[in-house]
C-alpha cells in the first residue's frame, strides 16, 4: 500500500498537463473501435441481407448486373412457390420429430451419466471419463459404415431410428457440459437431502435438475441446432424422399432447381430461420455453453 | 417379504457404503457404456475388420488381408489427391480461423458501449452451419452476379470464377467456412475473461504499452484457448464433407475432392465397403497422430495458470 502511494501522487501531479491530448486520444481510439466493429458487422450481415434481397426478386432480376440491393418489385410469391416445389413442410416436420426424440433421449441419458461422473466416487471413474472425452476427438466417418451395417441389420435404414436411438445412450459433449455444471452445484444441498433419507434418484430429480435448467436448456438448444444442420448421417440413413430432413430436402431442391436462385434463397432463408430464432432467444445458453466447452475439466 | 428373503439368501449383497456408491456410479453411466460399445468401440473394431475384406454388401465379405491398404497406397491416385486437398484445406483454414478469431475476439473484448450487440452479430453465422449456409454461399460466390464479385467490381477488380474454377474452388470453401469464425472467437472471448485485470495494471505501472501487453500477457494467457481451437479445428476440417458435397461435389476437376467425400463415394456409391473402411481407418490414424503430436508438444507453448500457482 505504502509503495503504491508515491506512484499515485506522481500520477495526479502530471494529470492536468496531459488531460486534453489524452482525452483526444481516447476519443480517437473509441472511434476506430466502432469503425472496425461496424465494418466487421457488414462482413457478417451483408451475406444474409444479400440472400434475403435475392429471395424477393423475380427470376429475371436475380442475375442483373449491377444488382438492385432492394428488390423492386418485391416478389413475395417466391416463398410459397419455393416451399411447395418440394414438400418442405414435411421435411420440417421430419426434422422436428427427430430433434424432439434426440433431445428427449439426450436429456435423459446425459443427465444420468453426467451426475455419475460429477458426484459419485468409484474406481475406474477417471479412466472412463478420459475415454469418454477422447471419443469426442474421434473422426465420425470411421463409425458411419459399421453403423450403417448395424442399422441395416436391424431393419432401421430409411427410418428415423438411427438418428434418434443413439441419443438415448448419451453424447460425450453434452455429458461433459452437464458434468461441468453439476460440479459447481454445492454439495451441501445434496447432503441435507441425503440425511433426510432421499435416494440418489430423488436427489437428482428434485434438487439437481431444477437448479440445472440453464444447462439442460443449453443441451437442448445445441442438440436442436445439431439435428437441424446435420447432413452426413441423414444422407446415409434416410432414403425415401418423404423421410428427408430439412437439410437433405434443401440439397435435393438445390440439385434439381439449381438455376432458380430466388427460390433457392427463399428456401435457404426458411431453412436457417428456426436456428436464427432459437439463437436470438437463447443467446446466453449458446455462448455460455460453447465457452464452457473450452474450459479444461 | 421377497426382498427380506433375498437378503438372507445372498449375504454378499450386504454392501458397504463405498460399494453402494460404486454400484450407483456404474448404474448411472451404464447408458454411456452401452452406447460406447454399440456406437464407438464396436464400429471402430468392426471397421478395422471390414478394412481387411472385400465386400459389396451383396455377397458375404471376403477376407483379403492388407490388400486394400496396399492398393490405396500404391495404386490409388485419388486417395493421394483427396488427402492432399484435405491437408491443404486444413492448413489454410485452421491458421486463418485461429488468427481471425483472435483478432475479432480482441476487438469484441474492448470495453465500449453496445459491444454485446456486435458479439451477437459476429457469432450468428457460426450457428448456421449446414446445407442452407453452403447454398447461400454458392449464390454469394456466383461469378456473374454474386455479392463477392459485385463488391470486388466496385473497387475495379474482376473477381474469379470461384467455385467453378479449379484454382479457386478450394479457396472459395476456405472463405465460406471463415464466415463461421464466431465459434473460435467465442472460445477466445471466454479465455480473455479469465485474464486477471491486475496483470494489466501491473504491466502498465511498469510502463508496458498495448503491443507489449498483447505479446507478454494476452497471448500467453490465451494459449489454452488456442490449443482448444487448434485441435477442434483440425478434427473438424479433416472430416469436412457437407461444404464440398453440396457446393462442388468434389469438382471442378476433383479440385475439392475432400477425403471424406471420396470415402463416402467409395462406400455408398460404389458399395466398396471394405475399401472405404480402410480409407476410414487411415483417416482415423492420421487425425489421432496429429492430435497426439499437438498434445505432446503443447507443453512447450501452452501456458496453464494453474501450473505456476
Amino acid at each position: 500500500m505504502a509503495t503504491l502511494l508515491p506512484i499515485r501522487a506522481a500520477r495526479t501531479r502530471t494529470a492536468p498537463t496531459t488531460r486534453t491530448p489524452l482525452r483526444g486520444r481516447r476519443f480517437a481510439r473509441r472511434l476506430i473501435i466502432y469503425l472496425l466493429l461496424v465494418l466487421g458487422s457488414a462482413v457478417f450481415l451483408l451475406p444474409l441481407f444479400w440472400a434475403l434481397s435475392s429471395s424477393l426478386k423475380p427470376d429475371y432480376q436475380v442475375l442483373d448486373f449491377p444488382p438492385r440491393w432492394i428488390p423492386d418489385p418485391i416478389r413475395w410469391q417466391n416463398y410459397p412457390e419455393a416451399l411447395t416445389y418440394v414438400p418442405f413442410g414435411r421435411y420440417a416436420l421430419n426434422t422436428l420429430t427427430i430433434a424432439a426424440g434426440a433431445i428427449f433421449g439426450n436429456l435423459l441419458s446425459c443427465t444420468l451419466v453426467a451426475y455419475g461422473f460429477a458426484r459419485l466416487r468409484a474406481r475406474g471413474k477417471n479412466v472412463l471419463f478420459i475415454i469418454m472425452l477422447s471419443t469426442m476427438m474421434l473422426v465420425d466417418p470411421v463409425r458411419i459404415i459399421p453403423m450403417y451395417l448395424e442399422f441395416n441389420a436391424l431393419g432401421w435404414i430409411d427410418s428415423f431410428l438411427p438418428l434418434i436411438v443413439p441419443a438415448f445412450f448419451g453424447s460425450p459433449f453434452y455429458i461433459f457440459l452437464l458434468r461441468q455444471f453439476f460440479l459447481n452445484i454445492p454439495r451441501e444441498l445434496e447432503d441435507a437431502a441425503r440425511i433426510d433419507g432421499a435416494s440418489r434418484l430423488q436427489i437428482l430429480w428434485q434438487i439437481i435438475l431444477p437448479i440445472s435448467r440453464p444447462a439442460l436448456a443449453a443441451v437442448a438448444i445445441f442438440n436442436f441446432q445439431g439435428v437441424w444442420n446435420d447432413f452426413l448421417p441423414p444422407l446415409v440413413f434416410l432414403q425415401t424422399q418423404t423421410n428427408y430432413t430439412i437439410a437433405l430436402g434443401l440439397q435435393f431442391f438445390r440439385a434439381t432447381y439449381s438455376i432458380h436462385w430466388g427460390y433457392l434463397m427463399a428456401a435457404s432463408i426458411v431453412a436457417m430461420l428456426p436456428v436464427i430464432i432459437v439463437f436470438f432467444f437463447a443467446q446466453k445458453q449458446f455462448i455460455e455453453g460453447i465457452s464452457l466447452s473450452g474450459i479444461k475439466g | 417379504m421377497s426382498l427380506h428373503n433375498l437378503r438372507l439368501a445372498l449375504p454378499s449383497f450386504h454392501w458397504n457404503l463405498r460399494q453402494r456408491e460404486e454400484a450407483a456410479f456404474y448404474l448411472c453411466i451404464s447408458p454411456w457404456i452401452v452406447g460406447f460399445i454399440l456406437f464407438y468401440l464396436g464400429p471402430i473394431v468392426a471397421s478395422f475388420y471390414f478394412s481387411l475384406t472385400r465386400w459389396d454388401l451383396l455377397t458375404p465379405p471376403e477376407f483379403i488381408g492388407i490388400d486394400n491398404y496396399v492398393r490405396i497406397f500404391t495404386r490409388d491416385p485419388l486417395f493421394w489427391k483427396s488427402l492432399k486437398i484435405t491437408v491443404l484445406f486444413t492448413f489454410s483454414y485452421v491458421p486463418l480461423d485461429l488468427a481471425i478469431g483472435l483478432l475479432v475476439a480482441l476487438l469484441l473484448n474492448q470495453k465500449v458501449r453496445g459491444v454485446g450487440i456486435f458479439r451477437t452479430v459476429y457469432y450468428l453465422p457460426s450457428v448456421l452451419s449446414g446445407v442452407a449456409y453452403v447454398v447461400m454461399w454458392m449464390w454469394l460466390l456466383n461469378p456473374q452476379a454474386g455479392l463477392v464479385n459485385t463488391l470486388l467490381s466496385y473497387v475495379g477488380i474482376q473477381g474469379p470464377r470461384w467455385l467453378q474454377s479449379p484454382d479457386w474452388a478450394l479457396p472459395s470453401l476456405v472463405l465460406m467456412s471463415l464466415w463461421g469464425v464466431g465459434r473460435s472467437m467465442v472460445i477466445y472471448l471466454a479465455g480473455l475473461q479469465d485474464v486477471p485485470s491486475e496483470m494489466y495494471e501491473a504491466a502498465r505501472i511498469d510502463g508496458a504499452n498495448s503491443w507489449n501487453e498483447f505479446w507478454k500477457i494476452t497471448l500467453p494467457m490465451l494459449t489454452p484457448s488456442i490449443l482448444f481451437n487448434l485441435i477442434f479445428g483440425i478434427i473438424m476440417t479433416f472430416q469436412s464433407f457437407t461444404t464440398a458435397f453440396v457446393a462442388t461435389n468434389g469438382g471442378p476437376l476433383n479440385s475439392t475432392l475432400f477425403y471424406v467425400l471420396y470415402l463416402y463415394r467409395k462406400a455408398f456409391e460404389h458399395l466398396s465397403m471394405g475399401y472405404a473402411s480402410a480409407l476410414a481407418w487411415i483417416l482415423f490414424i492420421i487425425v489421432l497422430v496429429c492430435t497426439l503430436i499437438i498434445f505432446r508438444t503443447s507443453g512447450r507453448w501452452v501456458f496453464y495458470r494453474g501450473a505456476e500457482e
